[in-house]
C-alpha cells in the first residue's frame, strides 16, 4: 500500500483529484514530452545518418543510434512508474548525462573524432543544449518522485 | 520549399508556441485558441508536405538530402497530432505547455528543413 507521504508527493502538483500512484504529475508530463521530442529527433537524425553514410563516420553514427535508443528507453521509463522502470530511468538518464559531457568534451578537445555532428557534440549545441539540460532536469525530477518497491505496479 | 510559405509557417508556429507555453504556465487548460493554433500549424505542415512533393515538378529542387528533409517533415507532422491527443485526454495546464513546446519544436524543424532545402548539406 502506498504510504501517505508517497501519495502526497505524487498528487501535490496535479490539477485534479488524486490519481493512482502510477500517474505522473504535471511537470513530469512536460519532461516526458520533451524527452519524447528529443527521442524522435535523435532517432530521425541517426536513421538518416546511418542510411546515407554510415561508412563515413561509423563511430559517430553508432553513437547517434545508441543515444537515440537510450532516449526512447528513458522516455518510456519516465512514463511507466514502477520500481524496475524507475531504476531504468536513472540508468538511462545518467548514461545520457555522462554521454553528453564526455562526447561534448571530446568533440571540443579532438574534433577529428566527431567530425560529423552527433546529438551530443559540443554538449548538444546542435539541439539548443537541450541534451545537456534535460538529463539534469530528469535527475532532479526522479530524485523528487521516487518509486519504491512497495508501490511497484504490475 | 517555397520561401514565403515557410516564413508564414514560422510566423504562425513561433507565436503559437510561445502563446501556448505562456498560457499553460498561467494555468490555462487547452482551449479552442491553443488547440486551434496547434491545429493551424499542423494544417500548414500538411500543405507543406504537398508543396514539397510537387516542388520538383516546378523545378524547385532540394539542394540537400531529401531523406533528411522528409524525416524532419514527417516527424514535424506527427508532433502536433500526438500533442493534440494528449491535450484532449488530459486537460491541464501542462498539456497547454506541451502544445506550445510542440509548436516551437515544429518551428525548429521547419528551420532545419529550409536549411536542407536551400543551403547545401546536412
Amino acid at each position: 500500500m502506498p504510504s501517505k507521504n508517497e501519495c502526497r508527493a505524487m498528487t501535490d502538483s496535479q490539477t485534479r483529484e488524486p490519481a493512482p500512484s502510477t500517474r505522473v504529475s504535471g511537470i513530469g508530463r512536460l519532461l516526458i514530452a520533451v524527452y519524447g521530442v528529443l527521442a524522435l529527433a535523435a532517432t530521425g537524425r541517426s536513421f538518416v545518418q546511418i542510411v546515407r553514410a554510415f561508412d563515413e563516420a561509423p563511430l559517430a553514427y553508432s553513437l547517434s543510434a545508441l543515444s537515440a535508443v537510450v532516449y526512447i528507453v528513458a522516455t518510456v521509463a519516465l512514463i511507466k512508474r514502477s520500481a524496475a522502470w524507475y531504476r531504468i530511468a536513472w540508468i538511462t538518464i545518467s548514461f545520457e548525462m555522462i554521454g553528453v559531457l564526455v562526447v561534448g568534451t571530446l568533440s571540443l578537445v579532438d574534433p577529428g573524432l566527431f567530425q560529423h555532428a552527433t546529438v551530443w557534440s559540443i554538449y548538444g549545441s546542435g539541439y539548443l543544449l537541450i541534451p545537456l539540460v534535460l538529463p539534469l532536469l530528469g535527475m532532479w525530477w526522479l530524485a523528487r518522485h521516487p518509486v519504491s518497491s512497495a508501490v511497484s505496479h504490475a | 520549399m517555397i520561401e514565403w510559405f515557410t516564413w508564414l509557417q514560422l510566423a504562425i508556429a513561433v507565436p503559437a508556441g510561445l502563446l501556448c507555453v505562456v498560457l499553460g504556465l498561467l494555468g490555462r487548460k487547452p482551449t479552442d485558441l491553443t488547440m486551434g493554433a496547434t491545429a493551424l500549424v499542423e494544417l500548414m505542415l500538411i500543405v507543406q508536405l504537398a508543396a514539397a512533393i510537387a516542388a520538383p515538378l516546378a523545378g524547385n529542387n532540394a539542394t540537400g538530402s531529401l531523406l533528411e528533409f522528409y524525416t524532419y517533415l514527417v516527424s514535424a507532422i506527427l508532433l502536433p497530432v500526438v500533442a493534440g491527443f494528449w491535450a484532449l485526454v488530459e486537460r491541464s495546464r501542462w498539456s497547454t505547455v506541451i502544445l506550445g513546446v510542440t509548436c516551437l519544436s515544429v518551428a525548429v524543424m521547419l528551420y532545419r528543413m529550409t536549411q536542407i532545402w536551400n543551403v547545401q548539406g546536412s
